[in-house]
Order: structure tokens, then C-alpha cells, then sequence
């Protein structure tokens, strides 16, 4: 590989990944640069990949700063944090990592439902204050054989519906096209889907048309025993409008791994006990980790020896 | 216990069938006793007097009695009541109960049957994927607001071809692996006898079986054999990033040894609903982030609770019947 050829790294996603593009390419880290405008100033010419994630991705200001950028290789699946339109129309390539992190995003989304079904990180909180050897902890709710409603049915809203299946729970969906080849109930309208799930699985990409899809109407619909979980993006649910509902009583809990405005997360979820919170950690095991970097460098390098890309998006 | 259905039941026509209560279970705690409103309920913790001399007086008569999990069923109290010739017990495991003095005088015993395999089963799953996943440490790392300051949260561990190895392979263990399965895992079990039509690698010894896996799951009951079966030898074999998840009895596992391993990094985690002398817990586990705790939870969902109420009812009335009890327990 060419160690002249130019990567900007955006943000400090995977020690590994840093060591693997560092080998392969000639690497600047963004947040290493206390004036990220001095810095593309002085640097801007020398770049010709960009690889990005969750936190900074490559929105039309630091693409329009890389006059010589071909390609942005996404530490992600979720792609709402590149300007898609902008990458086309300068035809700079794009890719992402998909499947790798399917089965992680899909495992931690059952992991929040039983985590808010069972109580479980409440009952660790009880035992841990010494709580038990004073009262009983009360009861939970059963998780086998609920219904559960699925909000995209991609790859990750499919391998939650594996696992929820191996639970004998009824699935239904809502997505922007049906999908007559699974068994699921399809719904036209995320309300219907609402209405008549218990548990409801944010599972979709972010786009204009699913930014706050789980608004105030859908809250009501799944109602005071019902539970949302995100494993999507904050931005799909309205995120004031939850916190009410949930204080409120008109929603029955949350299980959420991404927020509207990360690292931030409301203060008064922080208080409450039908709520489990993670921080973004989706996809944050050891091994995916190392794939989804794998997957990054192996994109460059394609795209470097002019060979096809092997996840492109565009 | 070969004692089969054909017993006899005598009870005056006129009056309800007498039931035995020593304690009261959870489910009466929780939903009262309107669902054994068809019985005579004889409530033994209601009385000012001794345990033994309430039972002379009182029980003499008495043929079926509802065992709670927890109440030692012993010896000394089933021999004061010549009349008994059914115990129904509201949990699945039997360690509280003196089977080898029921079977001697000829005492059906009845248990929970599968009404709790699955919320059993679902909180194994549970416990795992947050030991693993990190789920209640990365909560409690939220709470404290270390997300702004502290950055990005350690990572986890893929359940994804992870070997879990499910020791015990009753109703429990099976709706256990059904479920694990589904996450990519690869399953091997432990049981006493070799299971006939399942497919999954079988090992008689549950040391081999932990050198064998990752996760470990304690799905057995509680007998002679199985106390301390878990001991120090099987969590090294099960080694330094092994998990251990125990949602059969505490005893099963050496618990002092446990914690042990855990202190000095011989084990990865362990997720624990079971203790040894609960409701206390070694405060050595308080310090340790790789732990899950649990109170003893793992039936408690309404559903449940109220299946159970079902369950039992439906046994004393097989029972009083003379139709086939729902799960009686047999020798096997």
C-alpha cells in the first residue's frame, strides 16, 4: 500500500483501526488538532480518504474542505452522519459496515428488553444497596411470548426477529415496503404497529422521513404498559416527548442505547427505575470491533488498488 | 415415588377438601388464596401455638398439604400427619422437601411442573447477554454521568459462537438452549443421564464440559450430588474469561470459591439469581463490576405467578378427584 496515500481519521473510534490504517497510510487524526481549521488549511491537499463514524462523519463542510477526497469509509452501518447527495454529486465513493455489527445491535436490543422486562439492572441496583435482606424486590413482567413490533426490517430488525421467535413472541413490523416472504404482520402505519405491540424495537436508518417517527401519537398508541427500545438513532424518537410520557406513566418503560444529543442523555431519565440506558455501545465487542475496522481498511485498500469496493453504499 | 393415582380420597361430602399450609407461598402473598377458594385452607403460620402441637391437634385428617419453596418439608413434620398422601410444592426444585420419607410412606409429591421453565429461562438469557454485554455496568455508568466525561465505555463480548455449556438439561435447560441458540451460540450440555433425542454434544462430566465452553449456565436442581458440583476445578477449566450463570440453586455452586476466582481474574463474570444463604450475598461481589445480582426473581412475573395459582389448584383438584395429578414427580 501506498504510504503516501492521505487518511483522515475523525475521531478516536478503535485503537486498532488507528494502528491499522497508521501501518498502511499516511494518517491524520482530527482530534488531535486543537483548530480543525488551521489543520485542513495546512493539510487539506495531502487527504484522500476519510474515515468516519457515529460521533463526526462527513457532513458538506469537511467534504467541501478535501479537495482531493475520493473516498469515505464509514466506521458504522448507519450512514446519517454523511452527506450522501454531496459524496454523489463530487463522485466520492462511500462505504460502511454492514453485517459484521448485525448480530451485536440485534443482541443488545433483546438484552434491553429483558433488562426492562425482568428488572434486571434494577434488581443488581437492589441487591447491591442491601435492600434484600430487608423486603422482597416485587414482580417483573413475563418477556416469552409477548407481542413485539419491529420499526425496519433490514438485517438488524430481521436477526432480533430470529431471537424474539426463539422467545415464541409474535412479530409484526412496520417498514417502508412490505416483506411477503417472512411470516411477520406487516403494518402500513407505525400507530397500527403501536397499537397492537407490547414491546416496540426501533430497528430503521435515520433519514428525513424517520427522524422523530416515534413521536407523542405512537408513544400513547403503545401505551402505559408498553415498552420502546432504541438500538437506532436518538433522533428517531422525540426525545422531550418520551421523557414526559414516561414520567407521566403513559408509557411502561424504555430501553435505549442512543440519544438525541450524545453524550448527553436527560436528566430525568437518569432517576428513573423503568428506563435502562446505554451508552451507544451497540456494536462495542472486542470482536466486532476488529471486524468492522477489518472491513474499513479492506475497503481502502480495494479502493486504492483500483479493485471492487467490498461494502459500498455508493 | 411409586405411588400412583389410584389413592383413595375420603372427605365428607358436605365439606371442602382440607389443604395443609405451613407458610404461605409468594403466590399467596401476592394474589391472597381466592384461588383455592374450593378448599379448606388449615394455615398453620395463622396459629399462636408450636408448629408440632398444631399439627397434632389439628392435622390428623389432613391428606394433601401446599409446600411453599422455601419451608423445609422434614422428616419430623410429615411423620405428624398419618393422613397425608399428597404434597403439592409451588417450585420447581424438590431440595426443600424429604423425598426419601415421602416415598416411605407413600406421599405423591407434585411440583411447578413447566409453568416456570420459560421466565426461567428468559432470565438466564437475560442475566447472560448483560454479564457478557456489560448492559447493567454500562447503565450504572450512565447514571452516574461518566458518559460527557469519562468518553466511550469499555467493550463487551460477542455472544455470536460463543460455547455455552447448560448443565441440567430438564424443561429448564432445554428452553434455555432453544433460546441461546437463536443468538449463534454453539451448545453442549451436562445432565445425569445421556438425552436420547437431543442432538446437542453431551458430557457426563461437568468439568469437561466447562474446558469445553465459554459460558456456563446452572440449570440442575439442588441434590447431594449437585451441591458444590460447581467448584473450583470447574471454573478454572472454565477459565479467566469464562461466565458462570446460576439460576438453579445457590448451593450448587462452591460460593466461597466463586468468589475467589472472581477476585483474583481466574473467571470473566458470573450473572447469579441463587445464593448460598440468601438473602445474603459475600460483599466481596458488591465491588466487582462483572457481576450481575438477581434476588431470587426468576419466576416472579405476574404471568406466571398467576399459572401457578392455575397449576396448583388444578393439582389438588386431580387430586381430590382421582384423576392423574398435572406433575407428579417420579423416580427417575
Amino acid at each position: 500500500m501506498d504510504s503516501s496515500i492521505g487518511v483522515l481519521m475523525t475521531y478516536p473510534m478503535s485503537d486498532y483501526l488507528e494502528q491499522q490504517l497508521q501501518k498502511r497510510f499516511n494518517l491524520f487524526k482530527l482530534w488531535t488538532h486543537s483548530s480543525h481549521s488551521d489543520f485542513l488549511k495546512n493539510n487539506s491537499n495531502s487527504i484522500q480518504a476519510l474515515v468516519g463514524n457515529t460521533k463526526i462523519g462527513a457532513d458538506a463542510e469537511l467534504i467541501d474542505s478535501l479537495p482531493k477526497l475520493e473516498i469515505v469509509s464509514s466506521y458504522s452501518v448507519g450512514l446519517d452522519k454523511i452527506d450522501l447527495s454531496k459524496c454523489q454529486e463530487k463522485g466520492i465513493r462511500v462505504t460502511n459496515t454492514p453485517d459484521v455489527l448485525t448480530d451485536d445491535v440485534a443482541d443488545a436490543a433483546i438484552g434491553l428488553v429483558l433488562a426492562v422486562t425482568r428488572r434486571v439492572c434494577e434488581c443488581d441496583r437492589f441487591v447491591r444497596s442491601g435492600l434484600w435482606k430487608k423486603r422482597d424486590f416485587g414482580l417483573g413482567t413475563k418477556f416469552s411470548g409477548k407481542s413485539v413490533g419491529i420499526v425496519g426490517l433490514g438485517r438488524i430488525g430481521s436477526a432480533i426477529a430470529k431471537r424474539a421467535q426463539a422467545f415464541d413472541c409474535l412479530i409484526s413490523y412496520h417498514s417502508r415496503s412490505e416483506r411477503p416472504e417472512t411470516n411477520y404482520k406487516y403494518y402500513s402505519s407505525i400507530i397500527d404497529l403501536a397499537a397492537n405491540c407490547h414491546i416496540l424495537i426501533i430497528a430503521c436508518a435515520l433519514t428525513e422521513k424517520t427522524h422523530h417517527i416515534v413521536n407523542r401519537e405512537v408513544i400513547d398508541a403503545l401505551g402505559p404498559k408498553g415498552i420502546l427500545i432504541n438500538i437506532g438513532r436518538g433522533p428517531h424518537i422525540d426525545e422531550p416527548e418520551l421523557v414526559s410520557a414516561l414520567l407521566e406513566g403513559r408509557l411502561g418503560g424504555a430501553g435505549l442505547d442512543v440519544f438525541e444529543n450524545e453524550p448527553e442523555v436527560p436528566e430525568h431519565l437518569l432517576a428513573l427505575e423503568n428506563v435502562v440506558l446505554l451508552p451507544h455501545v451497540g456494536s462495542d465487542t472486542v470482536e466486532t470491533s476488529e471486524s468492522m475496522a477489518d472491513l474499513v481498511i479492506n475497503n481502502l485498500e480495494a479502493h486504492f488498488l483500483k479493485k471492487p469496493l467490498l461494502t459500498p453504499v455508493i | 415415588m411409586a405411588t400412583d393415582h389410584n389413592h383413595t380420597v375420603n372427605h365428607d361430602e358436605h365439606e371442602l377438601p382440607q389443604i395443609l399450609v405451613l407458610e404461605a407461598p409468594p403466590i399467596m402473598r401476592y394474589y391472597g388464596d381466592h384461588f383455592l377458594k374450593n378448599f379448606r385452607l388449615l394455615k398453620a403460620w395463622e396459629s399462636p401455638l408450636p408448629l408440632d402441637q398444631f399439627l397434632t391437634i389439628h392435622a390428623h385428617s389432613v391428606q394433601a398439604l401446599l409446600s411453599p419453596g422455601r419451608y423445609p418439608l422434614t422428616g419430623n413434620i410429615l411423620r405428624l400427619l398419618p393422613s397425608l398422601q399428597l404434597v403439592v410444592t409451588t417450585s420447581a426444585g424438590l431440595n426443600h422437601i424429604d423425598l426419601p420419607e415421602c416415598r416411605r410412606l407413600g406421599i405423591a409429591v407434585a411440583n411447578a411442573g413447566d409453568v416456570y421453565s420459560e421466565d426461567v429461562a428468559d432470565l438466564a438469557v437475560g442475566l447472560m447477554i448483560d454479564v457478557l454485554r456489560k448492559v447493567s455496568a454500562a447503565d450504572r455508568y450512565v447514571r452516574k454521568g461518566l458518559w460527557p466525561s469519562e468518553g466511550d465505555f469499555p467493550l463487551g463480548s460477542k455472544l455470536g459462537s460463543k460455547r455455552v455449556g447448560i448443565v441440567g438439561f430438564g424443561s429448564i435447560g432445554q428452553e434455555v438452549a432453544k433460546r441461546v441458540e437463536a443468538f449463534g451460540c454453539r451448545i453442549s450440555y451436562s445432565s445425569r443421564n445421556k438425552k436420547s433425542l437431543v442432538s446437542y454434544p453431551y458430557y457426563s462430566n461437568v468439568s469437561q464440559l466447562a474446558a469445553d465452553s465459554d459460558v456456563l449456565i446452572v440449570c440442575c436442581g439442588l441434590t447431594d450430588q449437585t451441591r458444590h458440583m460447581i467448584n473450583k476445578d470447574v471454573m478454572l477449566a472454565l477459565g479467566k474469561e469464562g461466565v458462570i450463570i446460576n439460576i438453579g440453586r445457590g448451593p450448587i455452586i462452591n460460593e466461597k470459591e466463586l468468589v475467589h476466582c472472581l477476585l483474583q481474574q481466574e473467571l470473566g463474570g458470573a450473572g447469579l439469581d441463587v445464593f448460598e444463604n440468601e438473602p445474603n450475598i459475600p460483599t466481596e461481589l458488591l465491588t466487582l463490576d462483572n457481576v450481575v445480582l438477581s434476588p431470587h426473581r426468576a419466576v416472579h412475573t405476574p404471568e406466571t405467578l398467576a399459572a401457578m395459582c392455575d397449576h396448583v389448584k388444578a393439582n389438588f383438584e386431580a387430586f381430590f378427584s382421582n384423576k392423574p395429578l398435572l406433575s407428579l414427580i417420579t423416580n427417575d
